[in-house]
């Protein structure tokens, strides 16, 4: 493939691109929707030795239809061949697991490293083979895009739509197996067979990505596009749905560069948007990602402060009279900048009003710290007379106590407050925030 | 206790001389026992006395080197029905990205058969047994945001929906608040007045007279199976707990409470 423009690249003009295209962004969705219930259930390595333990399959598939007389060169019998020695890993691992007592990485070590060895091994005797016709079986190894056709994007296309119908059909039950094993055979569920189906849709998976992605790779587009769903949603439907769409971008992406480029294989780029999709995933995602949980902290940070502040306003002077910066460093600890900063944000707000000697609350900010100061107190006293129920309850940032807690209770927690302190101790009982 | 053809064939649970064992050690030995209906039973026992197992095996999720249980009357495997199950809160990841309401549903999946998904019938019920058990506010909450008491709640609402006649259930009071602890409480007295039978591993041999009615003390052998009144005893739990001294300290207070318990038991 010779470089291409954008535009054709993009509105799929050349038949030999469309197909690549249309290929890798399918296989992309289905290595996602698989790779969250093998991420899920813990299994996400155990992809990675299925994907090495192809090798052996498929050059021994070469060698036996070269020796009954053919080419060697049919893609269902390699794939088939893939799949047989695929499976047959995923097998062996727990099973091995059970017989020798041995951790699940050791094994997976063991069952990876040697048959990716022997499938080497078969290779360098296929490609010494006289009759070179075996030019291209390395093409597995690290995906081949370039050469692939129409009954490639066949294979995948059936094979994608296969996977993601089965996981659709059985997501209930997959969700079911994933989080809770032994409550899914509690009810009769079969989970050897479910764990099996889960088993074969991941080889079904990586056999249809041999020649796009090639089989080192092939365990990035599965655990990736899983792995940066979770930092967008909390849903086990829609976490696969994310990683889906990931998984489609990152095909449909990958192969449009590579398909601009020629020096750039298409597994490796696919990969690498995979990679960034995932590195945005991590920094912006609205569920979990490092700038939500930033932002979180720091509105958090500045609920306190504020609290601190009007607090602190309210204890240093009545009502009406000008409070010193002084006053405010007397009254608590404050980093002198957080504290300006705070005053200066307070003023904006209206809740403060500043003066040449000193800052003075307005009406408004007299409300919300009076709201302050009556919930922090009552929260004290449910947490010294409740102890019991209390560390499930208590709510320190909820706009009001009774949010949290009955009126009854409330109530029984207002009698308590000391009717002869300085601060009243309820000013305006049930008053929701002036907007 | 019942040997040989004295069990009997209504009884909710009964097993009957089971051997349970791990790479040839045994964990079980000839555990042999009947739970009758409508009880609020509990195993309790020393740790590594095989509680967990006990259950586990009832549920056919470990083999038994011998013997049989019945539930009943019949193989469990013909009775998943009539059995509902709470394992271990530890036994599995709370950060799994699902609903409370999406796990309480998965108690109605075995109603619910293969490839169909939770519809809003299932759902409604899910909400019902989350009420039940005081959680309905947290229903759309990821069960990560819920505290360790709100989370055992929803393995107990999970159960209900189950709607079962025997209910097996794991250490539920384990490091929850006090208020789960009544909660719980409530709801399984609920239905053992209901007639249903709930058989619960326990920890705290404190609360074993004021919560149950039927005891099994276990250490890899059945020490006393029977009315908490009759099983319960010194004598009973120094066989199954040995010398240890604070146990015995708090198994002497927990039967200062049964004399109250009994003598409140005899007026009523």
């Amino acid at each position: 493939m010779g470089e291409r423009g954008l535009l054709d690249v993009l509105l799929l003009q050349d038949y030999n691109t469309a197909l690549v295209v249309l290929g890798t962004t399918t296989l992309g969705v289905a290595a996602g929707v698989c790779g969250t219930l093998l991420l899920l259930r813990k299994r996400s390595l155990l992809g990675d030795v299925v994907s090495h333990a192809t090798l052996p399959g498929v050059v021994a598939a070469f060698l036996v239809m070269q020796a009954c007389g053919g080419t060697g060169k049919s893609l269902p019998g390699l794939l088939l061949g893939a799949t047989v020695t695929g499976l047959l890993a995923a097998w062996l691992v727990p099973v091995l697991r059970r017989a020798s007592g041995l951790k699940d990485d050791a094994i997976m070590g063991v069952v990876l490293g040697s048959s990716f060895g022997l499938g080497i091994a078969l290779l360098g005797i296929a490609l010494n083979l006289p009759s070179g016709n075996q030019a291209g079986l390395e093409g597995f190894i690290f995906g081949k895009t370039a050469s692939m056709v129409r009954v490639d994007a066949l294979i995948i296309g059936l094979g994608a739509a296969v996977v993601i119908a089965m996981t659709l059909a059985l997501a209930k039950d997959f969700r079911l197996l994933c989080f809770d094993e032994q409550f899914a055979a509690s009810i009769g569920r079969p989970v050897a067979l479910l764990d099996a189906v889960l088993m074969m849709l991941a080889v079904a998976v990586i056999v249809i990505g041999l020649q796009a992605v090639g089989l080192i790779l092939m365990i990035a587009l599965l655990i990736i596009p899983a792995a940066a769903a979770r930092f967008w949603t909390d849903g086990f439907i829609a976490t696969m749905c994310w990683a889906g769409g990931i998984g489609a971008v990152s095909g449909w992406m990958g192969s449009t560069i590579s398909a601009m480029h020629a020096d750039l294989p298409a597994g490796a780029v696919i990969v690498l948007v995979t990679g960034c999709c995932f590195a945005l995933s991590m920094a912006c995602g609205r569920r979990h990602g490092l700038t939500q949980r930033w932002w979180r902290g720091m509105a958090l940070r500045r609920r306190v402060e504020r609290q601190h502040l009007l607090r602190a306003m309210l204890e240093c002077g009545s009502p009406g009279t000008h409070v010193a910066l002084n006053q405010l460093h007397a009254n608590r600890r404050w980093r002198a900048s957080a504290l300006q900063r705070e005053l200066r944000r307070a003023v904006r707000s209206g809740e403060l009003d500043v003066h040449p000697e000193g800052w003075v609350l307005t009406p408004l900010g007299e409300v919300g710290a009076r709201r302050v100061v009556r919930n922090h107190r009552l929260w004290e006293l449910f947490l010294i007379h409740h102890a019991d129920i209390a560390p499930s309850h208590v709510d320190r940032d909820a706009d009001l106590i009774e949010h949290v807690l009955d009126a009854e209770l409330v109530a029984e927690l207002e009698a308590l407050l000391d009717p002869g302190e300085a601060l009243p101790s309820s000013p305006h009982p049930l008053e929701r925030r002036a907007p | 206790m019942p040997r040989g053809g004295e069990h009997d064939d209504a009884a909710p649970l009964s097993i009957h001389d089971l051997t349970v064992a791990w790479h040839r050690k045994p964990v079980l030995w000839d555990v042999d026992l009947d739970i009758p209906q409508g009880k609020l039973a509990c195993i309790v026992g020393p740790n590594g006395a095989g509680k967990s197992t006990l259950l586990k095996a009832c549920l056919d999720l470990v083999p038994a080197v011998s013997g049989e249980v019945r539930v009943f009357g019949q193989p469990y495997r013909k009775q998943h029905a009539r059995v509902g199950y709470v394992p271990q809160r530890e036994s599995v990841d709370w950060s799994f990205p699902v609903s409370a309401l999406d796990v309480v549903a998965m108690g109605t999946y075995r109603r619910l058969g293969w490839c169909k998904p939770v519809g809003r019938s299932q759902r409604e019920q899910a909400m019902e047994a989350l009420e039940r058990v005081g959680l309905e506010a947290f229903a759309h909450r990821q069960i990560s945001q819920l505290s360790g008491g709100q989370q055992q709640r929803v393995f107990l609402a999970r159960a209900l929906v189950q709607d079962a006649d025997l209910y097996l259930m794991d250490e539920p009071f384990a490091s929850v608040d006090a208020a789960t602890e009544q909660a719980i409480v409530d709801v399984l007295r609920a239905l053992r007045d209901q007639g249903r039978t709930v058989v619960v591993v326990h920890h705290d041999l404190q609360t074993v007279t004021e919560y149950f009615d039927w005891t099994v003390l276990l250490n890899m052998r059945v020490v006393a199976a029977g009315p908490v009144g009759d099983a319960f005893t010194a004598e009973h739990l120094r066989a199954t707990y040995g010398g240890r001294l604070t146990l015995l300290e708090q198994a002497a207070s927990a039967l200062g409470q049964l004399a109250s318990g009994t003598t409140r038991s005899s007026n009523g």
